[in-house]
């Protein structure tokens, strides 16, 4: 039994449709470096000058 | 006992314009919300109702001074930008910071499908509001990392039976530790000079007191602003100030459900010999919130010591216990009890095992493989750079949502069911009211607040205020007929007082 399966095993929620998700979800868990790459594509690129200028007022 | 009650989330949203560093926040906020505001209302202004706010209303049962109280406080006196909208939220300017309160909702799930569509709006709001200007930057955190924190609140509405010291005693507990699960992540510690360490929360750092009335400064962990919006008598509504902006579903859902449950035992009277008071809660905030390997001892005022993930699962395990006397547990109640044992689980065997349900875990992992990737330090500003970008809510940039669409961040909900919430109120409390009422009769709308509708039935006739005072008058199945029979406003306010 993989670590993930006892997890499963101990909760008590037997609901079908969560159950059907932890399995689409054990298949995604491989961590590529393309999704690396993509958040490469998309991070900003002037990282020292934006996070400077991110300067916000008091708030709640 | 259910999960289900009345409850709403209040985000005071980052607001940034990249290209004009000198831009002014007040005046981006008022843009914004303006630019929404006439998008979805055209040709007319929907005032919003302040005849029954008092914001120095305290639990502690005495009004504050008017005078004697911080002008931030005085939220009925500011004259900004406020508009309701058709899905009966709230979307206004407060402060320096755009604002959407979420309709009042009555389960956990609710409150996390109206919670994303107000990131919808405020996305789109900026959207339109930048077609004039320079681009402006929307991100759902709760710091800049320079010494300013802005708030992400939540409302639960609470019976009055339980006695206030009670309540403070038990969720200051419960506070500090659930941390673990509704962390946003932060890389930063301390208020002003920050150091370039990670830590669970974005919020641990601003709370300076346990109990107090204020939330812009000197912030309680327990805050007592007790504005009901519902009969006094029977309700107080407990503003809680001390969480995080979550994108995680999982997180998201799993903070105000677990407070739901935790409210919902302390009001069948458990808890009466409460063991779990920790010994010095603000210094344990910070304590859990830099506990990233979930294994630091906090100490109780019974000399014991105990974890956070030790005390959660105590939670849980007293909650559980009240639940299995009871047969027939609605889904809502069954859907936080497993991801709430879910989460803990997976806490205790590898926090990384839980990378795809908290926010957290999810930016530390993140963090984690880009620095060991490029061999960076930790202030490095590609890395702090990647902390900001997480919460930005323009899909285009957001890493979270860049996340979800990989599979890296795991969703409980669907984009129709939110592009629903956009327009539409939930059925199941009074807001189903007052956004159909915008809907259906909105040039005939000329006001509304939590607690009212105002209706100009005709111009030769004097305004009509609906009072909403109960949050559970005024659903879809109570008032689906009635709507579905009024062809004018003055049909619907002639059977809406019979």
């Amino acid at each position: 039994m993989t670590e993930r399966e006892q997890v499963k095993s101990t909760s008590q929620f037997h609901d079908e449709e969560a159950v059907s998700d932890l399995k689409v979800t054990n298949a995604q868990t491989g961590r590529t470096d393309e999704l690396l790459d993509e958040i490469d594509a998309v991070l900003e690129k002037n990282a020292a000058e934006f996070v400077k200028g991110f300067v916000q007022k008091g708030g709640q | 006992m259910s999960v289900k009650r009345v409850m709403g989330l209040e985000n005071e949203y980052g607001i940034s314009q990249p290209k004009d560093s000198s831009a002014n926040p007040m005046l981006l906020s008022t843009l914004v919300v303006d630019a929404y505001a006439n998008y979805v209302y055209p040709n007319q202004k929907i005032k919003w109702d302040y005849d029954l706010e008092n914001p120095l209303r305290d639990a502690r049962g005495f009004d504050a001074s008017r005078e004697d109280a911080d002008p931030s406080l005085l939220t009925d006196e500011v004259a900004v930008s406020n508009v309701i909208l058709t899905n009966g939220a709230r979307f206004y300017v407060d402060h320096a910071h755009p604002e959407y309160s979420t309709p009042e909702v009555f389960s956990p799930r609710e409150l996390l499908v109206w919670d994303r569509a107000g990131d919808l709006i405020i996305n789109q709001a900026a959207k339109i509001a930048s077609e004039n200007t320079h681009e402006i930057y929307i991100h759902k955190n709760n710091t800049d990392n320079k010494g300013v924190s802005y708030g992400t609140h939540e409302n639960y509405l609470v019976s009055r039976s339980v006695p206030f010291n009670k309540i403070a005693q038990v969720m200051t507990t419960f506070f500090v530790t659930r941390q673990i699960f509704t962390g946003a992540g932060r890389l930063g510690a301390g208020v002003v000079d920050v150091e370039n360490t990670f830590q669970i929360s974005q919020r641990a750092d601003f709370f300076e007191t346990l109990v107090g009335l204020e939330t812009t400064m000197r912030r309680p962990i327990i805050n007592t602003r007790d504005e009901p919006h519902a009969d006094p008598n029977l309700y107080r509504r407990l503003h809680v100030i001390v969480g995080d902006a979550n994108l995680s579903d999982v997180a998201n859902l799993l903070k105000t459900g677990t407070t739901s449950l935790v409210l919902g035992l302390l009001e069948t009277g458990h808890f009466e010999n409460f063991e779990l008071s920790l010994a010095e809660p603000l210094s344990e905030l910070r304590k859990v919130s830099r506990d990233l390997e979930l294994n630091q001892k906090l100490k109780l005022t019974n000399g014991k010591s105990l974890t956070a993930l030790e005390i959660q699962y105590q939670f849980l395990e007293e909650v559980s216990l009240k639940q299995n006397q009871n047969n027939d547990l609605d889904s809502d109640t069954k859907e936080i009890l497993f991801w709430w044992r879910k989460i803990l689980d997976l806490l205790a065997l590898d926090k990384f095992h839980a990378a795809e349900y908290l926010d957290w875990v999810a930016k530390l992992k993140l963090l984690e493989e880009i620095r060991k990737r490029d061999g960076l330090d930790w202030f490095d500003p590609v890395l702090q750079m990647l902390d900001l970008q997480y919460a930005d809510l323009d899909p285009k940039r957001s890493i979270a949502k860049l996340l979800e669409r990989n599979g890296g961040l795991f969703r409980l909900t669907t984009d129709e069911e939110v592009i629903k919430a956009v327009k539409n109120p939930p059925s199941s409390t009074r807001a189903w009211l007052r956004g159909q009422s915008l809907l259906r009769f909105g040039s005939q709308v000329a006001g509304a607040s939590w607690d009212s509708v105002i209706f100009d039935v005709a111009a030769d006739k004097p305004l009509v205020r609906v009072p909403t005072l109960d949050p559970l008058k005024g659903t879809q199945s109570q008032l689906e007929k009635v709507f579905a029979e009024s062809t004018t406003a003055a049909e619907l306010v002639t059977k809406l007082s019979n």
